[in-house]
């Protein structure tokens, strides 16, 4: 995983409330066994029209939307399935960080694990950036702070442990590894053991 | 000190408890995997070269992109859908590869993980218990603490049978009173998650107390458990009682003999103490339920079918939200006419659930232009269900009987409904193209789509309950 520390870039808004992990990717490109490729498959049913071809009024297909790493998502956004395939497309498009009000719990979790930085902020700072599109922020992950344009920094919580993670590039799964005696203990004393 | 269950559970479970720089590392006793979330979690075992941790405690079934037509299932035709195909061959690879127990498409015992589960006796109090799927919250109607995890986090369990976890806040919900004639289950959650909100549940774990709960059955606190997730929370849970223990004595996966006597003991100091503390408390009326129906394109958009679809001046989203459903504000919900109705999934895919849609269809017909389909949840519902001639009472119906899966659920394995259509579901979601590009869903209980389907239009049950 790629490390985030200074994200710069211009904001990309979709102002709708509730986008579930079903439009951000629907469920019928899930059959994949694969992680590659999915950002063509990103909002698929907003995106494209019946023949396959852009939308050209849908954010995502716009000039102005092109090589934006910031997406700015109504409350709530991610909220349904589990599906790691959300972020993976997201990411695989191009966003590093989703700001909004609210994140659902599974799909800022599998955000945290691909690099793509989940940020909540206030009501006040979030209807700003759904009125201003297209601006540019930055996002310090090692100050926690948001920076909007005219010099205000908003500061935005992140998990200790995943922030340490994305910072320096570190997989999660090390971390676990190490601890196998801690868990070799817990089955023992828990009488957890596998059966021989 | 008091401790809700939550906190019980998950104390039992801390292999290292969690610290202000790093999460808890949490022991999961059951982990149950399918073929849509996993391919990507073996392949992160290939490439580090890890075997799967506990092979004991990881049980692998097929349920989405599975067919549902009897001649894919069982008469040696191949998977019509290419890449449904690729995807549970890669899958039986997966599972030989790493020698995890796998129930395979033919196998009489394969179902949806989430029905199959409790069905063996898998699922049991005080387990911590994950899969990646966000409706593994069912389980928490045994007392278990059950999530939806993603695919990295299925590696992280392949390999290490633990998962880096922040302890979540709680959250009661206390429902109380005698549901009325024909109120279900399925329409006691669409009330709570219309109360709490599609967010509301968020970083929650939800408790469902009170004595509405206490009088559910095993099948209808397991389609409340279902849909926490769409309230935000990742998991619910439901004390165990004795409901519970008479739902598990004897299943197949379950403690037997001394081993059982044991179990339930600690079973019983599951429950939350007297005095114990939750984060958030919400209470619901039970007695002012009545059956549900979702109008909108998520699930806390829900009405009582005798009411209109509410104005909300001003509101873009919701306005988007009514125009993809071919609805006004206002607009009576009886009036949407129906094209298909589906019963079936983890929500209400159980024996109770087919025999509520029975009830409703012996001695009538589905209307003239409706598509009835009905799909057990899992291969024992189906011989169960066809033990009880239920099969006979919907094919006299006219509607059609599959094999088991997710099927119209999600539409992965090619069940879907044609733009446009409105659908009456015992599913979980209303989201736009949730069940194919541009259907449109109603959620409603087992007896609501019975009825509805009877009449071609969005039907309070109980107008057809003798």
């Amino acid at each position: 995983m790629e490390p985030i520390r200074i994200l710069r870039s211009r904001t990309v808004v979709m102002a709708t409330t509730n986008i579930d992990t079903d439009q951000i990717i629907p469920a019928r490109f899930l059959t994949t066994t694969t992680k590659e490729g999915l950002g063509a498959q990103l909002f698929a049913d907003w995106r494209y029209d019946a023949s396959g071809a852009p939308k050209p009024d849908f954010i995502l297909n716009t000039p102005a939307a092109q090589g934006c790493q910031v997406l700015v998502a109504g409350r709530n956004i991610g909220c349904g399935s589990s599906r790691e395939h959300a972020p993976w497309a997201l990411v695989d498009f191009g966003f590093r960080a989703v700001i909004s009000t609210e994140i659902a719990d599974i799909f800022r979790n599998n955000s945290l694990k691909n690099g793509l930085l989940p940020v909540i902020v206030d009501t006040a700072t979030h209807e700003w950036l759904l009125a201003n599109p297209g601006v540019e922020v930055t996002l310090d992950l090692e100050s926690r702070e948001l920076g909007l344009p005219d010099g205000r920094k908003v500061t935005f919580p992140v998990e200790a442990f995943a922030r340490f993670c994305l910072l320096n590039g570190t997989d999660e799964l090390g971390y676990l590894l190490g601890q196998g005696d801690a868990i070799a203990a817990y089955e023992a004393r828990h009488g957890k053991q596998a059966a021989a | 000190m008091a401790k809700t269950m939550f906190e019980k559970v998950w104390e039992l479970h801390e292999v290292v408890p969690e610290t202000a720089d790093t999460p808890a590392v949490l022991f999961i006793d059951l982990h149950l995997t399918h073929e849509v979330t996993s391919p990507q979690a073996f392949t992160l075992l290939r490439e580090k070269g890890l075997p799967v941790r506990r092979r004991d405690l990881t049980f692998a079934t097929m349920d989405h992109s599975t067919p549902t037509t009897t001649d894919q299932v069982f008469g040696g035709v191949p998977i019509k859908l290419a890449s449904a195909r690729g995807q549970v061959e890669q899958f039986e690879r997966n599972c030989a590869d790493f020698n995890v127990e796998l129930l395979g498409l033919q196998d009489h015992k394969r179902g949806i993980v989430h029905i199959i589960g409790p069905e063996m006796g898998l699922t049991q109090p005080g387990k911590t218990i994950v899969c990646g799927d966000s409706h593994t919250s069912t389980h928490g109607a045994f007392g278990a603490l059950a999530f939806g995890i993603g695919s990295t986090e299925v590696g992280h369990v392949f390999a290490t049978q633990c998962l880096l976890q922040r302890k979540a806040r709680t959250m009661a919900v206390n429902v109380e009173g005698t549901l009325a004639p024909g109120v279900s289950a399925k329409d006691v959650v669409l009330a709570i998650i219309n109360e709490i909100g599609v967010s509301g549940g968020t970083g929650h774990v939800l408790e469902y107390r009170g004595s509405t709960i206490r009088a559910m059955s095993m099948e209808e606190r397991m389609t409340v458990c279902n849909m926490s997730i769409e309230a935000g929370a990742r998991a619910g849970m439901i004390a165990p009682d004795e409901t519970t223990f008479a739902y598990l004595q004897g299943r197949e996966r379950a403690p037997q003999g001394a081993a059982w006597d044991a179990a339930v003991a600690a079973w019983r100091n599951l429950a939350t103490d007297e005095g114990a503390r939750f984060d958030r408390e919400v209470h619901i009326d039970a007695t002012k339920i009545r059956p549900m129906v979702t109008y909108g394109t998520h699930p806390g958009m829900s009405i009582a079918i005798g009411d209109t679809v509410p104005v909300r001046e001003g509101d873009a989203v919701y306005a988007a939200s009514l125009a993809y459903m071919g609805l006004q504000p206002g607009q009576a919900v009886t009036d949407v006419p129906v094209n298909v109705v589906f019963v079936g999934s983890c929500t209400n895919g159980r024996l109770s659930d087919l025999e509520e849609v029975a009830s409703v269809l012996r001695g009538r017909k589905v209307a003239p232009g409706v598509h009835m389909l009905i799909v057990p949840g899992s291969q024992q519902v189906k011989r169960e269900a066809e033990a009880r001639g239920l099969h006979e009472v919907f094919a006299a119906a006219g509607a059609e009987w599959r094999e088991s899966g997710c099927s119209m659920c999600l539409g992965m394995n090619g069940d879907t409904v044609a733009k446009g259509q409105y659908c009456v579901s015992t599913s979980n979601r209303n989201f736009e193209g949730r069940q194919g590009v541009g259907s449109r869903t109603l959620l409603a209980s087992p007896l609501t789509a019975a009825a509805s389907a009877v009449t071609g239009r969005v039907t309070d049950p109980r107008s057809l309950l003798a």
